[in-house]
């Protein structure tokens, strides 16, 4: 019964979104404003209808309501509550109705809040979002349907899944279920794939912005700029903190001492906000100087496209193996979906490019706009390799035949100069002023941290000498991190000075001012603190592998670990576990007992390697349990990582959030206050649009 | 007499030699000796999975065979070679230089170059549009933080 509301609640909801498609873009050709106010509220309707549709089927999660195919997939009864509530994005029917629930919070989210200001804009941003929305929701419907249900047809050898009793069928409610995916049973589940998903779906809304200023002629006066700013940030910082905490998820699960793998998924996730990135700070060029107009709509337009081909990549497989495309009509639909959105958009741009035409000048090849610009550069680049590399075993497969691997090392080899370059820029873009830059005066700005830094990467590199590449790795980080203090510190001593203001008064009011720059620069801070882990990584990890019998110890840098004890015991979740005891020791000096675990989910026959991590600023003990004598328990294998910096990722992914709230924040309105900048012959109050 | 005798002695001193060797090598190979060439290499069954940690079977009799033929001398390279004739190219984690698989490498260096061609092109027509126009457009200097305050704190002073 329950089920039923909720399938129904989905078609309606289908119904209306794509009622609410064509309403708004009739009602913005036609110029009738009817039209899009039905349009409107039929929006407004898809989020209660889709909201009943998931919490029935949380609801039939949790209740473990086996005649349902999806509930069967995912939940079962030995799961807790809280995996079961998670199943919801578990599996590829959840997922999809999710996203597209979430799409249409986010489309609501906007019609509420900016429907009086940016009326023209919202028929076309209708269309566009709404439109989006009713393939997922479409999807939803036809072709994976959570509310399917098991039918057994007399005869059959396997039971089939429909939504309505085929001719002859009998329903099939199995006693249990086969539950989440082993890996899957993590509290992580909480985390990673709703902020993946909310930053994903996010990207709607600049995206859908940016096309209704196109179709509408108005993508010149920037309008679509300013109202979708704080709306890409709101997306970019849930796909960031999607990717830290994939990556944490990673570490925590998949026990191969590291945080990214350079998978297709991984990637998938990556490429969307790479361009995003790039989108976010040609923006600022769009809106501060005019120009690039054509060049932001182009990166959002990529940006979008790269979204869909995301969850394509995610949702159906493809990349592993080729044979997943056609298993389903999902990666058919997919396909044409993302070509028509990427060549639509395209279409569209390329139709109005001379609306977009706009004066660009500029004094000097050293100027912001040229830093900006190398940057655009730089990410597409990356993305390109990153793209490239991840599809190239299918283009192999189709031209040559060959199955080949394109592992980390590669995507190390192609991203990691780029990277280098863009960190860089990190530190001496932000100093560099609009239009013209005086070299010797950026000279200047340069030095100290230029200096500090070399005396920073000198010490560090000195007692850590491993490799060339090493060296000049921290000292950009040095670098980077001194600049951003350094424009703190000058910001600060300003206003200490002119105010005789406290320096944390004075750092909150520099902030409060200009929060947006500050804001930006915290974001940079945790950029490069994520950065540091990925160094970590690639140039100061030690590993080592050993058996040893109780009592008996192996040594990796300055570490020692003692094997005390193994036992196994039934766990939660359906799991058999294997614990060792161990302790670690450093330098001789007991530290702690560190527990690695070998998990073993009896119904799934899947072991799962839970490693035991002893986490510190300069570096992660990383303890895994690889092998044991299954008699008597007296000898077991293990194997130790040495992470060095890791920790800062996890420190970097809180710091931009951080960042972003800063730079998201609301100008404080009613008493409003008033910066000035000079201009020479016009000299007049401004109020500061922040940096 | 006298070269007998330095025979002799070569002989004993290379002797001790293969045994302090040998010494040397007991319980070779080890894990992490196994472990440097399984991570060149993936796993040919389970998606994505560097060998020195995938943990099916398959990847485990695997790690054996490698830990037999690394006792029976084979070199890493020998190894690698041995992995690719049997399972394909796919078990490298860095695929082979050359062939089709260059334009793996060679594109991304092409789009870099291609990229800064054009910019260097795009900047070059803006610059050059402003030098045309020559007409004193009043451009806003950056101004300091310092200044700033100075003069927000001389603009307080007067209201």
């Amino acid at each position: 019964m329950l089920a039923d509301i909720g399938l129904f609640a989905l078609i309606v909801a289908f119904l209306l979104a794509v009622y609410a498609t064509i309403a708004s873009a009739w009602g913005g050709w036609k110029n009738q404003q009817a039209y899009v106010e039905s349009a409107r509220n039929a929006t407004l309707l898809v989020v209660p209808l889709l909201t009943i549709s998931v919490g029935v089927i949380v609801y039939a999660l949790y209740s473990l309501d086996f005649s349902l195919a999806y509930v069967e997939d995912v939940s079962s009864r030995s799961m807790s509550p809280f995996l079961r509530l998670t199943a919801l994005w578990g599996g590829q029917a959840g997922s999809i109705l999710f996203w597209a629930w979430l799409m249409s919070g986010f489309v609501a989210a906007v019609l509420l809040r900016k429907w009086e200001r940016d009326r023209d804009l919202m028929p076309y941003f209708i269309a566009v979002a709404m439109l989006t929305t009713a393939f997922f929701i479409g999807i939803s419907v036809f072709i994976i349907n959570p509310f399917a249900r098991l039918w057994h047809i007399p005869g059959a050898t396997e039971l089939t899944r429909a939504i309505f009793q085929p001719a002859g069928a009998m329903a099939y409610i199995p006693q249990d279920g086969q539950g989440l995916n082993p890996l899957l049973r993590h509290f992580g589940m909480i985390g990673h794939p709703p902020t993946t998903y909310l930053g994903f779906t996010g990207f709607v809304i600049p995206f859908a912005f940016a096309i209704s200023a196109l179709a509408t002629g108005r993508s010149r006066s920037d309008e679509w700029i300013r109202t979708s700013r704080r709306w890409t940030l709101v997306a970019w910082i849930f796909l960031s903190i999607g990717l830290v905490l994939g990556g944490r998820w990673a570490y925590d699960v998949l026990g191969w001492g590291g945080f990214w793998g350079w998978d297709p998924v991984e990637n998938a996730m990556l490429l969307p906000w790479l361009t995003g990135t790039a989108f976010l700070h040609s923006m600022m060029i769009t809106e501060k100087r005019g120009m690039l107009k054509g060049w932001s709509v182009m990166l959002i337009i990529l940006t979008y496209s790269l979204v869909l081909f995301g969850t394509f990549i995610t949702r159906t497989g493809v990349i592993s193996s080729v044979h997943a495309f056609s298993k389903t009509a999902l990666g058919p639909v997919f396909f044409v979906f993302i070509g028509l959105t990427f060549l639509g958009s395209l279409a569209l741009l390329l139709k109005q490019r001379d609306t977009l035409k706009t004066k660009h000048e500029i004094e000097s090849f050293m100027s912001r706009e040229a830093a900006f610009l190398l940057q655009n550069l730089l990410f597409l680049a990356i993305t390109f390799a990153v793209f490239f590399g991840t599809v190239f075993p299918l283009i192999s497969e189709l031209v040559t035949g060959t199955k080949i691997t394109v592992g980390p090392p590669y995507f190390q080899k192609v991203t990691g100069p780029l990277f280098a370059v863009l960190l860089l820029l990190m530190g001496i873009a932000p100093l560099i002023a609009w239009r013209k830059q005086a070299a010797r005066s950026l000279g200047r700005a340069m030095l100290i941290p230029f200096v500090a830094s070399l005396g920073v990467a000198g010490i560090w590199g000195y007692s850590h000498r491993v490799h060339p590449a090493s060296f000049f790795a921290l000292w950009l980080v040095s670098f980077v991190v001194l600049s951003i203090f350094f424009e703190f510190w000058k910001g600060v001593r300003a206003r200490m000075n002119a105010q005789s203001e406290r320096p944390v008064v004075a750092l909150g009011h520099l902030i409060g001012r200009n929060h947006r720059r500050y804001g930006g620069y915290i974001i940079h801070l945790g950029v490069v603190m994520i950065g540091l882990g990925f160094i970590g990584d690639a140039y100061f990890q030690q590993e080592s592998q050993r058996a040893l019998t109780i009592g008996e110890s192996m040594s990796i840098g300055d570490y020692s670990l003692r094997f005390d004890n193994l036992e196994t015991f039934p766990g939660s979740d359906g799991r058999e576990v294997l614990e060792a005891s161990t302790s670690l020791f450093k330098n001789g000096e007991f530290v702690r007992t560190l527990q690695p675990r070998r998990d073993f989910f009896v119904v799934q026959q899947q072991p799962v390697t839970v490693p035991a991590v002893h986490s510190t600023p300069a570096t992660d003990v990383y303890v895994l349990l690889v092998g044991w004598e299954e008699i008597g328990l007296q000898s077991s294998t293990f194997k130790i990582y040495l992470n060095p910096l890791i920790s800062w990722t996890w420190t970097g992914g809180i710091v931009l959030i951080l960042g972003t709230f800063i730079a998201v924040w609301p100008q404080a309105t009613g008493k409003r206050r008033v910066s000035y900048s000079l201009k020479p012959g016009k000299f007049r109050p401004q109020p500061s649009a922040g940096d | 007499m006298n070269r007998r005798f330095v025979l002799v002695i070569f002989v004993m001193v290379a002797s001790f030699t293969t045994i302090t060797i040998a010494q040397g090598q007991e319980g070779f190979p080890t894990d992490n000796d196994v472990n440097d060439i399984a991570k060149k290499l993936y796993c040919p069954v389970c998606p994505n999975t560097p060998l020195d940690v995938c943990e099916t079977k398959a990847c485990q009799d695997w790690r054996e065979q490698i830990s037999v033929q690394l006792s029976d001398g084979w070199s890493e390279d020998q190894i690698i070679d041995y992995f690719v004739l049997q399972y394909g190219e796919r078990v490298l984690a860095e695929p082979e230089r050359g062939g089709f698989t260059s334009l793996l490498w060679l594109l991304p260096v092409i789009a870099v170059l291609v990229g800064l061609v054009v910019v260097w092109q795009a900047l070059r027509s803006w610059r050059s549009a402003r030098l045309i126009e020559m007409q004193p457009v009043p451009s806003q200097p950056e101004v300091s933080p310092e200044t700033l305050a100075k003069i927000e704190k001389e603009l307080r002073k007067l209201a």
